[in-house]
């Protein structure tokens, strides 16, 4: 009799549950993230606010979200979006907010400090802004005040560059077999070291353009057994920086997923490269580079753009070398806004805590984008 | 359509004839590509002659008993030929070669790689094909000549022999940077490409420090040169780094009229190096431009 009882209101529970979900379903869409940030609070107080909040932000409504502030006098509903949406056709502009995290700090009866990390969903991945907000009580309403970053803006101006360009001309279809045609560069593996990491076989290394003219140049790597066949075939990606001006060295990864180290007996690297027209502005500065140990293992720094073109997105790719010199990881990072002349643009990238402990020494690159032109 | 089903026909019903009996057709043996001449026939009557060759047929109308003649540019092209003259039910075959005229008209000339750099022996590669009016090539041997001159106007030069048609040569880059010319010649025949030659790595490079506007240290090499004096070509990246105080600041900058130049956090007591490729510059200890 009890068992009927329960399947009873088990069945009932479930039907009543459906009924809900369907009258009211959720508002967000945010996923999982969304649905732990609604549990930590109350719409009415310190996390529901700043819940509330972020809602509005993830759904683009900025002027719904602008007037909840509590210090929206200090600055325009322009300025906040451009904060939160970058500015000049950076990463940021063309993200939007898949998550967020809240953890309440400390709060009183009228303040409160909350931590909100907010998930960019971006084309290069997912990218991170953590937010410290500080949360006050005004009469019987809790508003979030907001820590406005106010884009650089670059004053109009000139700024004169002597202009670096390479074009390139190739031989024409009518032209007969024996003419000429333009010498593809030359590029050079300098360093290669494969390491067994994660259930796969990553392969790390840098190469050269030992040439006079710029090259696009991609890695292929083939692991090979001890007959010589080939367990798996990769290549490098976006783990490089495919344009090499003359004597520029980028590093280069390259991932292997389902082969241990073990079953391999050697490796085939194929670099190629290709003669692309390219210019050699804009130059990108990578000042203060700092290796950050564990728990938040990373290497941090400023990107300063030392030219007069603004760059759209940047790309930052990290060498890693022990104390031997040999490379131990190669890493990536993408700053999330626009490079405008002489403004510093931090950037991070994460290490893996285990190789950390490990690096001693490493060297930095970066690769620009322009919506004027790719370099 | 047609003429191929009775040229067909016609090599299936004297392949006998092609294979071991002498023809009454006097074509010569070997036929120079171009020449004018005759064969004879003998007889009464009309008969066609078809003339099958390396990608062509010539079917002529003939009358017998007089001579065929054949113009410079009937039979120009090298190869294998088989001449079938029929009459009625009557064939007369001849086979015989139309070889290469052995006067060079033109040169198909390779040369490799179009850019190397300077002082590296045996990297050039110069390959000719030489060929006659009619683009035959020329099987016989053919003495050619070839010339490498430098930006400066020094020459190195090589002769050689083709051998079936093709003759190569190898030869240094010059010491001076620049554009090179390359000629090939057979007979009064010559064909020219241009090698670049670019400076090789960088022998040194010396870099000064001084203050900049604001906090910032100024960086510049002196003009950058290969091992030979050539100046290293514009765009090529020279790299600053600027360690200090646990913490490092680089710059990948490329050369442009032929200096490297940029801006780094000035810090007094900070190690600043400089590169290029695998070639390392001096080193300086910054002292804020005390």
């Amino acid at each position: 009799m009890s068992g009927r009882l329960l399947a009873l209101l088990l069945a009932l529970a479930t039907i009543a549950l459906i009924v809900a979900g369907t009258l009211w379903p959720g508002a967000s869409g945010l996923g999982a993230a969304d649905a732990q940030a609604r549990l930590m609070g109350s719409a009415s107080g310190p996390q529901g606010t700043v819940h509330d909040l972020l809602q509005r932000i993830a759904g683009h409504d900025w002027s719904a979200a602008y007037n909840s502030l509590a210090n929206k006098s200090e600055f325009s509903e322009a300025e906040f979006t451009r904060d939160l949406t970058g500015n000049y056709g950076s990463l940021r502009t063309y993200a939007s907010l898949a998550g967020y995290d809240i953890q309440p700090l400390r709060a009183s009866s009228d303040e409160a400090q909350v931590k909100a990390i907010l998930r960019w969903a971006s084309v290069v991945g997912t990218f991170q802004d953590t937010r410290d907000l500080r949360v006050v009580k005004s009469g019987e309403r809790w508003q979030v005040v907001w820590p406005v970053v106010k884009e650089a803006k670059v004053p109009p101006q000139v700024i004169p560059v002597n202009y670096l360009r390479w074009d390139v001309i190739y031989r024409g279809a009518e032209d007969d077999w024996g003419a000429q045609d333009v010498e593809a560069p030359h590029v050079r593996i300098v360093a290669m070291h494969p390491v067994d990491r994660g259930g796969g076989v990553v392969i790390l290394g840098e190469v050269l353009n030992e040439d006079v003219v710029p090259a696009f140049v991609t890695v292929k790597a083939s692991l090979l057994n001890g007959k010589g066949v080939a367990l798996a075939n990769e290549d490098s990606f976006d783990k490089i920086s495919h344009i090499l001006l003359p004597k520029q060295v980028s590093p280069f990864r390259i991932d292997f997923s389902g082969v241990r180290l073990s079953q391999v007996d050697s490796v085939r690297i194929q670099p190629s490269a290709t003669l692309v027209a390219a210019s050699a502005d804009p130059v990108i500065g990578i000042e203060s580079q700092k290796l950050i140990p564990v728990p938040d293992s990373s290497l941090t720094g400023e990107l300063v753009n030392q030219s007069g073109q603004i760059v759209n997105v940047a790309h930052v790719i990290g060498t890693f070398y022990d104390n031997s010199g040999q490379i131990v990881w190669v890493a990536d990072g993408y700053p999330n806004r626009a490079l405008l002349p002489e403004t510093p643009v931090r950037f991070s990238i994460p290490l893996p805590a285990d190789v950390s402990g490990k690096v001693s020494n490493y060297r930095v690159v970066a690769t620009t984008y322009s919506s004027s032109h790719f370099q | 359509m047609r003429i191929w089903a009775h040229i067909l026909a016609l090599l299936t019903a004297v392949s006998p004839f092609v294979a071991g009996q002498s023809s009454e057709l006097q074509f010569p043996q070997r036929v120079v590509a171009g020449t004018v001449f005759s064969v004879p026939t003998s007889g009464s009557g009309e008969a066609t002659l078809y003339i099958v060759g390396p990608s062509r047929v010539l079917q002529r109308k003939v009358r017998l008993g007089e001579s065929i003649a054949f113009s410079a540019e009937d039979l120009h092209l090298a190869g294998p030929y088989v001449a079938v003259l029929t009459s009625g039910s009557s064939s007369r075959v001849a086979q015989f070669n139309v070889v290469a005229s052995p006067a060079p008209a033109k040169l198909s000339f390779l040369a490799k790689p179009s850019r190397l750099p300077v002082n590296l022996s045996n990297a050039v590669s110069g390959v000719v094909y030489v060929f006659d009016r009619f683009g035959n090539l020329i099987l016989e041997p053919q003495q050619l000549s070839f010339e490498l001159t430098d930006s400066t106007g020094r020459k190195q030069s090589h002769a050689a022999a083709s051998h079936n048609g093709v003759g190569w040569v190898r030869m240094n880059s010059g010491a001076k940077a620049g554009t090179a010319t390359f000629a090939a010649r057979a007979a009064d025949v010559h064909e020219t490409r241009v090698i670049q030659q670019v400076p090789g790595e960088p022998c040194t490079i010396r870099m000064a420090a001084h203050p900049g506007r604001g906090q910032r240290v100024v960086l510049e090499t002196q003009p950058v040169l290969d091992c030979s004096g050539n100046p290293v070509p514009d765009g090529t990246i020279v790299s600053f780094s600027e360690s200090f105080a646990g913490t490092q600041s680089t710059v990948d900058v490329p050369l442009k009229r032929g200096i490297a130049k940029t801006e780094l956090p000035s810090h007094p007591g900070a190690v600043i190096s400089v590169a290029s490729g695998v070639v390392m510059g001096n080193e300086i200890r910054w002292n804020g431009g005390l």
